[in-house]
């Protein structure tokens, strides 16, 4: 459209610059500290700083409940979709419209609603109190942590797996049908590859902002569960260690990395 | 016996989307600031809301860095994927690379080395760097939306118009940008969106005597959570509700752009 | 898709109108006197002294809140300019005079300092800022524990009840590094400024040991979850008794027998403060009797104003032991800075505790 690859240029610079300043500079800047000390000099230190018991077990937590959290809203978006997809035109969209919209209030307001709910004297042990049951204490604890998650990504799972379903053809599960396969085959088979795209974008979605917050451990962890996320945070909050907490982040964008090209190697299965 | 499981699931799925948000609105009116004790019915929560300026001071800001972001983070990438279709496919790939970066990356990395950058340039921080924070990381929303419209255009109607006689500008204004507006919009509502929503960047580069909403309930959770708070939330969650009823076709159109 | 640009058109517009209707009276704006950027512990001053001092001097205050000394360093170690009067304790005081953050005070600017300040407070002062050359004090007071009688029926003189599995889930812990320490080390009869590795390794296996029976690790909501009956046992500072008490009566403060951390937190102004000239004037606005009072009975905590000690008019509190303890029936010890290899190791055994189960 554009003949002139001169004006391309031109227009793409703005960009160009924009990232190379606000992208590429910064993360740059994180490998420097990350790799140096105080005085400046190379180190591996910051890196290798993670192989201590509290560092290593706060990645290794954040990593488990990065991973549940994933699971249980894989497990209940997937039905959900299922169902979205699966009804009429023009019912759905208002009933997606539902499940996404809590998406659109403030991520801080959502996870201070379970704050109110769990809390030792909160909403949850008041109904109970009223029910005659016991109270249940999880305020404060890894599952509070993994409510917390799966409440406020839940949306981000629901969507991307709703997409792909809903643009899998019925022709395709009417010929399977017709082929001979049980409803069981048809999802094994069919639907479930087919859907693969929307899962694997879904899980990332998730399974990120899961692995790397630092909020919602704070709210509804009482700094008691410590993740990576919380780690990094108070390195350059409260211990002012801008090269420890650099290296940290290092190992973190190493595990997006990984999941990065995971994902990207099973996408390319399926195109292919 | 399906529709009937069906329709148990959705419930059961909405009230855990909805009873937390419900407890907050019923809170929001309680006349005891105790959580465990009904005091009855007050709006003093939402008179004291309303006279509070530190949060409206924060709303504004809120509202005021979404509405600059979104726009230029709309312009600066509209511009762009226009511009790299007159590229070769190797600069193009570069660049969608690059544009992934802060949308794959972590947001606690991307506010932190957002922080380091402005530190070392000797920029104080404060309602410039978030807004320049915040364009950073809506440009990839706006790209990823128009870029897989951009390559589905027909560049010969552009060329045919530019052939009757029309000037780049008005060949451009009347053939492309209309096909590309709807894509445009979604990008930008989509920015707009994240904006409101971010908090991890916001809280790295954000200054002093500074706060948006999310940096200000963060701290008031940190000092324990006034009733206001609550009120707080009904009313977003109202506000929220009211405009996604109205254009209750959004989500159909407004599919996050796939990481 | 029509309505869809509206309702986006509509939301800008909105946002618009609201720009222009409130942008002149946002926040920012400065006063006709300049603005002063204050940096202080949360729940630490009269709200109405700020607007007070802003009536009087036409100064805009912009006021922010730190939760520890530790997040207050890192702040004003990024950047110091970003705000002009700092109110930390004793200890990171003298961090930052060695780190070169703050700057030295123009005393014929604080008459009320001078003489409303009283002797034995710049005495003590002179242990982190000799000479008293970069500080004023601003409050003083203890480290303590506060229980509710309702719920705990053994008696706590000792910081060994906080060990104690009877409460498990209603233990209230300070969740910076110096405080959580102070207490364990405290109760092992150790020095709180100890650099010693066996030491600091048994208060950590302490620390460790004590976590499943603390309901969380909290700093400002201490006060608000013990007035609300959430927790039996917290450990506060002193300055917070009275005030809770005051909202429940079931709350009672003790100072534990073997001993604890002794603080004053006072104001200084930072090495690049913008409004320096508007600094001095906030710290001698808070020196002035009057002000001191105001101050005093809202937030409860121990002045070292003496003018505004001997103005208290509620026999009571004038004499009361717990916001102006005898100093010589208690044990007490102030924080010195460790230095970077000490900051350093305490750190690190306090992520073990955070870590551990």
């Amino acid at each position: 459209m554009l003949k002139s690859a001169k004006t391309s240029r031109l227009l793409a610079s703005p960009y160009l610059a924009w990232a190379f300043i606000f992208i590429l500079v910064p993360l740059g800047m994180i490998l420097y500290y990350g790799l140096t000390d105080d005085a400046g000099a190379f180190t591996l230190q910051n890196i290798t700083y993670i192989a201590k018991p509290a560092y290593f077990k706060s990645l290794l937590l954040a990593l488990e409940l990065g991973v549940i959290s994933t699971v249980i809203c894989f497990l209940l978006a997937y039905p959900l979709g299922m169902i979205l997809a699966g009804m009429k035109l023009g019912r759905h969209e208002f009933i997606l419209t539902l499940f996404i919209l809590p998406m659109w209030m403030n991520f801080l307001l959502r996870t201070l609603t379970w704050m109110t709910l769990l809390e030792r004297k909160g909403v949850l042990n008041d109904i109970l109190g009223l029910l005659h049951l016991p109270p249940v204490y999880i305020i404060n604890t890894p599952a509070a942590i993994v409510i917390g998650m799966v409440y406020n990504f839940l949306p981000f799972m629901i969507l991307p797996i709703y997409n792909s379903l809903s643009k899998i053809d019925d022709n395709v599960i009417n010929a399977a049908r017709d082929l001979g396969a049980d409803p069981l085959q048809t999802f094994l088979r069919v639907t479930l590859p087919l859907s693969v795209p929307g899962i694997i974008s879904g899980i990332t979605m998730v399974f990120i902002p899961a692995l790397t917050t630092f909020a919602i451990s704070a709210m509804l962890g009482g700094s008691k569960v410590l993740l990576i996320g919380n780690v990094i945070e108070q390195e350059f909050t409260v211990a002012y260690d801008w090269h420890l907490g650099s290296g940290m982040s290092i190992i973190l964008m190493l595990f997006i990395l990984i999941n990065m090209v995971i994902s990207s190697v099973s996408d390319r299965k399926e195109a292919g | 016996m399906k529709k009937t499981f069906e329709k148990i699931y959705l419930t059961l799925i909405f009230i855990f989307m909805y009873a937390p948000i419900a407890a907050l609105i019923v809170l929001s009116f309680n006349a005891s600031k105790s959580r465990a004790k009904w005091g009855g019915f007050t709006l003093e929560w939402y008179a004291n809301l309303l006279s509070d300026s530190e949060v409206l001071d924060a709303l504004i800001n809120t509202l005021v860095i979404a509405f600059i972001a979104t726009i230029f983070a709309t312009l600066i990438g509209t511009v762009t994927c226009i511009a790299m279709m007159g590229l070769k496919r190797r600069s193009r790939a570069i660049i969608m690379g690059i544009t992934n970066i802060p949308m794959i990356n972590a947001d606690i990395v991307t506010g932190i080395s957002l922080m380091l950058l402005f530190r070392i340039m000797n920029v104080s921080t404060g309602f410039l760097t978030v807004v320049l924070a915040h364009i950073t990381f809506n440009i990839p929303f706006v790209m990823l939306s128009v870029m897989p419209r951009m390559k589905e255009l027909n560049p010969s109607v552009y060329e045919a118009a530019l052939d009757l006689g029309a000037t780049p500008y008005t060949a451009f204004t009347k053939t492309v940008l209309p096909d590309l507006l709807p894509a445009i919009i979604s990008g930008a509502l989509m920015a707009f969106t994240m904006s409101l929503d971010d908090f991890i960047i916001t809280y790295f580069t954000k200054g002093s005597g500074f706060d948006t909403l999310s940096t200000l309930i963060y701290n008031e959770v940190k000092r324990g959570i006034q009733p206001e708070i609550y009120a707080l939330s009904a009313i977003i969650f109202t506000v929220v509700l009211l405009l996604l009823l109205f254009i209750n076709r959004v989500p159909h159109k407004l599919s996050i752009p796939h990481k | 898709m029509k309505r869809l640009l509206s309702v986006f058109l509509i939301t800008l517009g909105c946002t618009a109108i609201i720009l222009s209707g409130c942008g002149s009276s946002s926040g920012s704006a400065a006063g006709k006197n300049g603005k002063l950027y204050v940096y202080n512990w949360g729940e630490y001053i009269d709200p109405d002294v700020i607007t007070s001092f802003e009536k009087e001097t036409g100064i805009k205050v912009i006021y922010d809140m730190f939760e520890s000394n530790e997040i207050m360093y890192a702040k004003i170690a990024q950047d110091d300019s970003a705000y002009d009067v700092i109110c930390p304790s004793d200890y990171m005081i003298q961090k930052l005079i060695e780190s070169g953050l703050v700057q030295k005070l123009d005393y014929s600017k604080l008459p009320n300092a001078t003489a409303n300040i009283g002797k034995d407070y710049w005495t003590k002062s002179q242990q982190f800022d000799a000479g008293n050359l970069y500080s004023v004090p601003y409050c003083w007071g203890t480290v303590g524990i506060l229980y509710n009688k309702t719920m705990v029926s053994d008696p706590v003189d000792s910081w060994n009840i906080l060990w104690n599995s009877k409460y498990k889930g209603e233990i209230l812990m300070q969740d910076s590094v110096r405080d959580a320490y102070m207490v364990a080390l405290k109760k092992d009869g150790y020095s709180c400024n100890t650099t010693d590795k066996a030491q600091l390794e048994q208060a950590t296996q302490d620390l460790i040991a004590q976590k499943p029976l603390v309901q969380a690790y909290v700093i400002d909501q201490v006060r608000d979850k013990m007035i609300g009956g959430e927790a039996a046992l917290g450990v506060i500072y002193s300055g917070e008794a009275i005030y809770t008490k005051r909202e429940n009566p079931d709350l009672e403060y003790v100072i534990p027998k073997e001993g604890t951390n002794i603080w004053i937190d006072s104001w200084v102004i930072t090495k690049d403060s913008k409004n320096k000239e508007n600094a001095l004037k906030w710290i001698n606005y808070m020196c002035r009797d009057d002000i001191a009072l105001k101050n005093f009975d809202y937030i409860t905590y121990s002045t070292p104003n003496v003018k505004a000690q001997a103005e208290i008019t509620d026999d009571d509190i004038r004499n009361s032991k717990v916001a102006f303890p005898d100093l010589n029936s208690i044990k007490t010890e102030a924080y010195s800075n460790l230095g970077e290899a000490g900051d350093r190791m305490y750190n690190d055994y306090w992520m073990q505790v955070k870590s551990a189960d």
